[in-house]
């Protein structure tokens, strides 16, 4: 188990390294920093010497190798627009996002096993196939549109939810505050977190269908049958689990994912959180803050894939761990 | 009275836009303790019959008609809540391939135990104690410790001793088993009939063994079906049917027997293969293979009758019997067995 995880830590520190290094080829090639710093009005032999004092001169290896040594402590750079440490910025914008994604999270789980069971047992009823349809058509349509339509529908036309930013927050430790702890802060996030599964919880619903009717097609199920057990012990217990492990590897790439959906949904929702921030960014050519946004999220989607595996390898028995350290 | 008894059994499947007849009208009955063989090649229904005694057709297989009469009462009529009841406990049914058939994710106490509960009252350390005791009979060495054990953890021969012991975790009536050894190696596959056979003979259990190995027909059955495109060809005492078989289709099964032919021969083969379901032939099913053919065969559908000891249906079976030689093979049950 432990020999696994330092292996694990180690490929993750790997991945690291590759997303770093693409981060800062980006920066590197996203215009001249010196134009959003000092503006036209300057003339090139003062820029020049600008360009010595912050090393923008050096070669491309001895830049990575800096910004390389600066993130090791936490350093992603400053922030052209809010001239603070980058890092600084993307942390407090961190809570909200994680939020979003964890309401998302929350009704992609609790929807999609009942809902992808209820359709693999009962494939042929009417409500599976409305299901299936709608499931299609939640794939087909896009993030951003779903959430201008429910907007329109639920804010706009009766009124029922708001329609932008994160309502009455409650502070919970460091920049942490939470949407979780008012009625206020539970309508503001409500639209949001299904607007930002509507992709996701079909994806689920047709996924673990698929899973289902396949071990429920298994010998192991038929001899369950043949030994006189309850359906619903059949269906939950000895089906249930098989399907489930290959859902938890697809779910860990997917919540990675999500955090990077988040742009669209925090983007028409006003949800100040990482994705609007990074649209922001992006529309201010604020590139160490671009730079640190895409490590961040690389760093979220590694760490993310890093527990989902050691999860399955506690789930799966047939997986050892501690074998596979070595 | 029989435990059990088949009459006119039909199972059918239905197809985009037809139906196609899997098993057709078959009858049998098998005594309290009594061991019966089922033999054919593959496709020829022998499985089907297994999984509709348990009323376990999977779509789109079901029964068309006929009835299955378990202790009295009629299982294809049968609530699922009643048949549930029955499967397991007073029909158990052993898998052909032990590899696939017990739960990856559970544990062998979990599998036990719960087959245990399925039916009866019983705290989870009352089960296991249960369970214990009938690993204990099927030679599993350290028991307790195999309950905690996932499947993946034990080998082939020892799953399939598992799966007997569930088979007789709650004393059934009768154990269909299904190919049991068709997945294991050799060596093992003799040690697991020779198990089952003494299982079954101290529990006075019935047995059904389904399998296209004449030589364990010969072994651990004292009566033998043979199947042919899901029709019953011939029925009968075992010995009598090794010995002395009446339909062309079971002499042309024993005389392909390795211990038929000498060293150096070629093995006789039936010639052809089984015909589809699908396009199965008017008349007698074996017709296009059949070396005896005569015009009527080939338009009449042959009746069951009772000759020389067993039942066959084959129009033929007079002349036939006049042409083959009985003295000569008087002494191949035991050969086979050899």
């Amino acid at each position: 188990m432990f020999a696994y995880l330092v292996k694990r830590v180690f490929q993750a520190i790997a991945v690291m390294f590759v997303i770093s290094l693409i981060g800062f080829a980006i920066q590197d090639n996203l215009g001249d920093p010196l134009r959003e710093l000092v503006g036209q009005s300057v003339s090139e032999e003062v820029r020049q010497e600008l360009r010595d004092e912050r090393g923008l001169n050096d070669s491309f290896m001895t830049q990575y190798l800096r910004f390389a040594g600066n993130a090791r402590r936490g350093d992603l750079g400053t922030s052209y627009f809010f001239k603070e440490p980058a890092l600084d910025v993307i942390l407090k914008k961190l809570p909200a996002t994680m939020e979003l994604v964890l309401g998302a999270t929350i009704i992609i789980i609790g929807l999609s096993i009942p809902v992808g069971v209820y359709t693999a047992i009962y494939p042929n009823t009417i409500i599976s196939r409305l299901i299936m349809g709608i499931s299609i058509i939640g794939i087909s349509i896009p993030v951003f549109l779903t959430a201008i339509l429910m907007i329109y529908v639920f804010s706009v036309e009766y009124g029922w939810f708001p329609s932008y930013g994160r309502g009455d927050v409650v502070h919970v430790f460091g920049y942490w505050e939470t949407n979780f702890a008012t009625v206020d802060g539970w309508m503001h996030i409500l639209l949001p977190s299904i607007a930002l599964a509507s992709i996701m919880l079909p994806l689920f619903v047709r996924l673990i269908r698929a899973e289902m009717m396949e071990v429920l097609q298994s010998e192991y199920v038929k001899y369950a049958k043949a030994k006189g057990i309850r359906p619903w012990r059949i269906y939950f217990v000895h089906a249930l689990k098989n399907t489930l492990l290959p859902v938890i590897t697809v779910g860990g790439v997917q919540i990675g994912t999500m955090v990077a959906d988040t742009i669209l949904t925090e983007t028409v929702f006003q949800w100040p959180g990482m994705g609007f921030m990074f649209l922001e960014a992006v529309n201010r050519v604020d590139t160490p803050l671009i730079v640190a946004y895409l490590i961040v999220v690389g760093f979220i989607f590694v760490v993310t894939n890093t527990i989902v595996d050691l999860i399955y390898g506690l789930v799966n028995p047939t997986v050892n761990l501690a074998r596979m350290g070595a | 009275m029989s435990l059990l008894s088949v009459r006119d059994l039909s199972v059918k499947f239905a197809m985009r836009d037809t139906t196609v007849t899997a098993l057709d009208q078959i009858s049998f009955d098998l005594a309290k303790g009594e061991r019966l063989g089922i033999v054919g090649e593959s496709g020829a229904g022998k499985s089907i019959t297994g999984f509709a005694l348990m009323n376990l057709l999977s779509r789109p297989g079901f029964v068309d008609k006929g009835k299955i009469m378990f202790q009295g009462d009629d299982i294809v009529q049968m609530p699922e809540a009643r048949m549930r009841n029955i499967r397991g406990n007073q029909m158990a049914m052993i898998f052909q391939d032990p590899m696939v058939t017990l739960n990856p994710v559970l544990t062998i106490g979990q599998q036990m135990v719960e087959t245990l509960q399925a039916h009866r009252k019983l705290s989870k350390a009352e089960a296991e104690q249960i369970a214990i005791v009938k690993l204990r009979e099927v030679y599993i060495p350290s028991p307790e410790e195999r309950l905690k054990q996932y499947p993946h953890e034990l080998s082939g021969g020892m799953r399939q001793r598992i799966i007997i012991a569930i088979a007789l975790l709650l004393d059934p009536q009768l154990i269909i088993a299904d190919e049991p050894t068709t997945a294991l190696d050799v060596t093992i596959q003799a040690d697991i009939m020779e198990l089952l056979l003494e299982l079954c003979q101290s529990n006075k259990v019935g047995l059904i063994l389904i399998t296209h190995d004449l030589g364990v027909v010969s072994q651990m059955t004292e009566r033998t079906l043979v199947m042919y495109a899901g029709r019953i060809i011939e029925a009968g005492r075992t010995r009598e049917i090794i010995n002395d078989p009446q339909h062309p289709y079971t002499q042309g099964l024993i005389n392909a027997l390795p211990q038929q032919t000498k060293p150096g021969q070629r093995l006789k083969q039936i010639p052809g293969n089984m015909p589809s379901l699908t396009a199965i032939p008017a008349g007698c099913p074996f017709s296009p293979r059949c070396e005896f053919v005569k015009p009527h065969c080939l338009t009449e559908a042959p009746k069951t009758v009772q000759y020389a000891h067993v039942e066959v249906a084959c129009h033929e079976v007079n002349r036939l019997h006049s042409s083959t030689d009985s003295i000569t093979q008087s002494d191949k049950a035991e050969e086979i067995q050899a």
